[in-house]
């Protein structure tokens, strides 16, 4: 990934250094609902796109929206779709066939109070579809990882989820957009333009195996098969993490996306103060970087996962660790009274008493009780 | 000499040689449309849908559109076509093919973008969808192929189905207490003023379906012009839905779904007809086509 | 003798109909009758008498595409003996 130019740095809110990354990796087409926190990225790309030559239009349902993406998706242009978990649960039955359609397309989930990690990851949809999912730390690595959306979309025909959430939509901070080059990929000769019309080589694309007459069409299981043999090649390439202080640590902290900000911090605070923990943050949600969670608890007497619900990504650490230390969830449902976004317990305070209470007492440890929302 | 030859007993003559091509004659009508890979498909004896599929097929290459076209297919049991048009073609999901086509249009809006879709799937399942892209006037044609049943899964009731019609859930007739009433789904989309052109067709005798293609072509046409969101509904036959003789498919359909979903164009040029004015003008016209077939030859 | 102008005429893919009979009422003049035997499908098929004017009519009511349609450079004339009377 090379950094191709310098942009200017300003403040700006995640939704618009998002919406400016779309436009930078080559997105022209989007279409969304307005929901509340994904609103303001919905906006700044109907300001932004047709400046940049693109559509950006306000469709009248979550499940229009996705079903326009397609679209524009199917001619081969760059383009996306998002909303907020309570959204994407309507897109469902779209995402599961775009991806048997083998479209590239890029959905964002600006997550709510509530974590979406198990419909991310998991899919909401039907059958053996599988998305590609990129949790981003804070807004600078936001911007990076939409642009790293869009390529890897492309390069493995297969939509990829940016998962961000409240806090990264609104937070404001100085960023510059900057355009990353990434390797070239092959142009999209299945892309349906309308020029194939009767050459006896029209195109198709579709979820559902067919082909054209006299092509020869996989069939339903073959074309599905092939699809989860795809999967199996992303799962072993595209995983991504980022590990720290973690060869010497007894207590290993497990976190993603803008909370595994706050566990970063602390756990490099106890780190400073002499305390063995260390810490692991996946990036990509999906393919879930087993190996990197697996080595980097390889050494510790306790993993402790925080997450700002009652556990879902929790499973996956399950899966990496195979019971070689137990696993404490030290996180929580926690939110603010709207439900949509900031609880107390996103506070470095509260967090560090809790990864300590584990450090010292172990997985049997109690926990100080989870803080309260006054506002219900 | 006399034309007269058809008795009580059905026409008289000998049977002739219908296997091969005769000479000192010129071909007047192909035996399908350049844009079908061929002729085969699984649809049931008596099905209306190849019909409407003819003529789409035929008004698309006339405007020289071939080349630029992109279609987008619903699901039913027209969604077998979709590999066997020679067209550029995008799969949606049942109901779904409007915002499907938006998509498409606004990337490649030099293309003829087109939808595909069943009653069940675009006046059921997808209401929504076809009353929005038409609202908002997205430069795209859907063509609805009506038959007042899904017929895919089964045959039974949709949005579109008329009161007293034999459906699979419906078999002594829809009736309103209990299934409410029909929507009129042309009329509905007149009323949008997005909606530049719209028609209601049907295929339930030859001259029926030379009105619907030239239907076709007006719709296409103000595509092609940029005018805004065109229609063209088809009333198709469904026999085998209606649980009803093939043969009687036509008749039954004009008479009841014909009669609720009247044949004509219900917008043109900022103009919206009533079912009754469309009622009068076919009226009119039958008179017309009877003259012309007496004649002899209908103008294609 | 009666003499029957035929102005058209057809071919038939009997192979790929499927016996639905909508060409048999489509047809104006009523020239189509459908045959006793079956094709390999199994459906009894149409077959052509004299009297065609190739308006196309059964072409654009088939829905298997079964008909090509002939106009003739000169009508073509038939003679054929007359109907048998009804009994009364």
């Amino acid at each position: 990934m090379t950094v191709v130019a310098t942009a200017d740095r300003r403040l700006m809110e995640g939704s618009e250094a998002m919406a400016e990354a779309a436009i930078a990796a080559g997105c022209r087409f989007f279409a969304g609902y307005p929901m509340t926190p994904f609103t303001e990225l919905l906006e700044h790309l109907a300001k932004k796109l047709p400046e940049a030559g693109g559509v950006c239009i306000n469709a009248e349902s979550e499940l229009e929206a996705v079903g326009m993406a397609w679209g524009a998706l199917a001619t081969g242009a760059r383009a996306a779709t998002g909303s907020t978990g309570q959204g994407l649960s309507l897109m469902q039955e779209s995402f599961s066939e775009i991806t048997l359609a083998e479209l590239p397309l890029v959905v964002f989930n600006m997550a709510r109070g509530q974590q979406d990690y198990f419909q991310a990851t998991r899919g909401g949809g039907h059958g053996d579809y599988r998305h590609l999912v990129l949790a981003p730390l804070d807004i600078a690595e936001a911007v990076e990882l939409t642009q790293l959306a869009f390529h890897l979309a492309d390069k493995w025909r297969n939509p990829v989820l940016v998962y961000g959430d409240y806090l990264l939509a609104h937070t404001h901070e100085a960023v510059s957009v900057e355009r990353i080059d990434f390797p070239t990929l092959p142009s999209k000769a299945w892309a349906v333009d309308g020029s194939g019309g009767g050459t006896g080589d029209s195109r198709l694309v579709t979820p559902l195996g067919l082909a054209k007459h006299g092509h020869e069409a996989p069939g339903i299981e073959r074309h599905l098969r092939g699809i989860t043999a795809k999967h199996a090649d992303i799962e072993r390439e595209e995983q991504r993490a980022e590990t720290a202080f973690c060869d010497d640590a007894e207590t290993v902290v497990v976190a993603f996306g803008t909370p595994a900000k706050f566990a970063r911090y602390v756990v490099s605070q106890l780190r400073a103060e002499g305390e063995k923990v260390g810490y692991v943050r996946p990036i990509s949600l999906w393919p879930y970087p087993f190996d990197a969670v697996a080595e980097a608890t390889e050494g510790a007497s306790t993993v402790a996962v925080f997450e700002l619900c009652a556990g879902q990504m929790i499973d996956d650490v399950r899966l990496a660790v195979l019971g070689r230390a137990p696993i404490v969830a030290i996180g929580g449902i926690s939110t603010d009274g709207s439900g949509f976004g900031v609880g107390p317990l996103l506070d470095a305070e509260i967090i560090r008493d809790r990864v300590l209470a584990v450090h010292r007492g172990g997985a049997e440890a109690e926990l100080p009780p989870l803080p309260v929302n006054e506002r219900g | 000499m006399s034309d007269e030859h058809v008795g009580a007993q059905g026409p008289a003559g000998p049977v002739l040689d219908t296997s091969a091509a005769p000479d000192h004659a010129k071909k007047v009508a192909d035996l399908k449309p350049d844009l079908l890979l061929t002729q085969e498909h699984n649809m049931c004896p008596g099905c209306g849908e190849p019909l409407a599929l003819r003529v789409y097929l035929e008004a698309l290459q006339e405007l020289g559109v071939t080349q630029r076209s992109i279609m987008v297919a619903g699901i039913g049991c027209y969604t077998a076509f979709t590999s066997t048009v020679d067209v550029d073609l995008v799969q949606a999901l049942h109901g779904r093919a409007p915002s499907v086509a938006t998509g498409a249009k606004r990337m490649r809006p030099e293309a003829v973008v087109f939808t595909l879709q069943g009653d069940g799937d675009m006046v059921n399942e997808g209401l929504q969808e076809v009353l929005h892209t038409a609202a908002r006037g997205e430069k795209v044609t859907c063509i609805l192929l009506n038959n007042g049943v899904f017929g895919e899964t089964g045959g039974h009731m949709t949005a579109t189905s008329v009161l007293g019609q034999r459906t699979k859930n419906t078999l002594d007739g829809r009736d309103a207490e209990y299934h409410g009433y029909p929507i009129l789904i042309g009329d509905l989309i007149a009323r949008l003023q997005g909606a530049a052109y719209v028609a209601r067709g049907s295929v339930h005798n030859a001259g029926a379906v030379a009105r619907t293609k030239k239907m076709f072509r007006r719709a296409f046409e103000s595509q092609l012009r940029g005018d805004g969101f065109s229609f063209v509904e088809v009333l198709t036959m469904c026999p085998t839905g209606w649980f009803i003789p093939t043969g009687d498919g036509p008749d039954y359909m004009h008479e009841t779904l014909g009669d609720v979903h009247v044949m004509g164009e219900l917008k043109v040029e900022g103009v919206v007809k009533t079912t009754e004015e469309l009622h009068d003008e076919n009226v009119a016209r039958q008179r017309e086509v009877e003259h012309a077939l007496e004649r002899g030859g209908l103008d294609r | 003798m009666t003499t029957i102008r035929s102005r058209g005429t057809v071919t038939i893919d009997t192979d790929t109909c499927k016996g639905c009979e909508l060409c048999i009422t489509a047809c104006p003049p009523r020239v189509l009758s459908m045959t006793d035997e079956v094709n390999h499908l199994g459906y009894r098929y149409p077959q052509l008498h004299p009297g065609c004017t190739g308006c196309a009519a059964c072409l654009m009511v088939c829905p298997d595409f079964c008909f090509e349609v002939f106009r003739f450079d000169e009508p073509v004339m038939t003679e054929i003996a007359p109907a048998a009377e009804e009994p009364s």
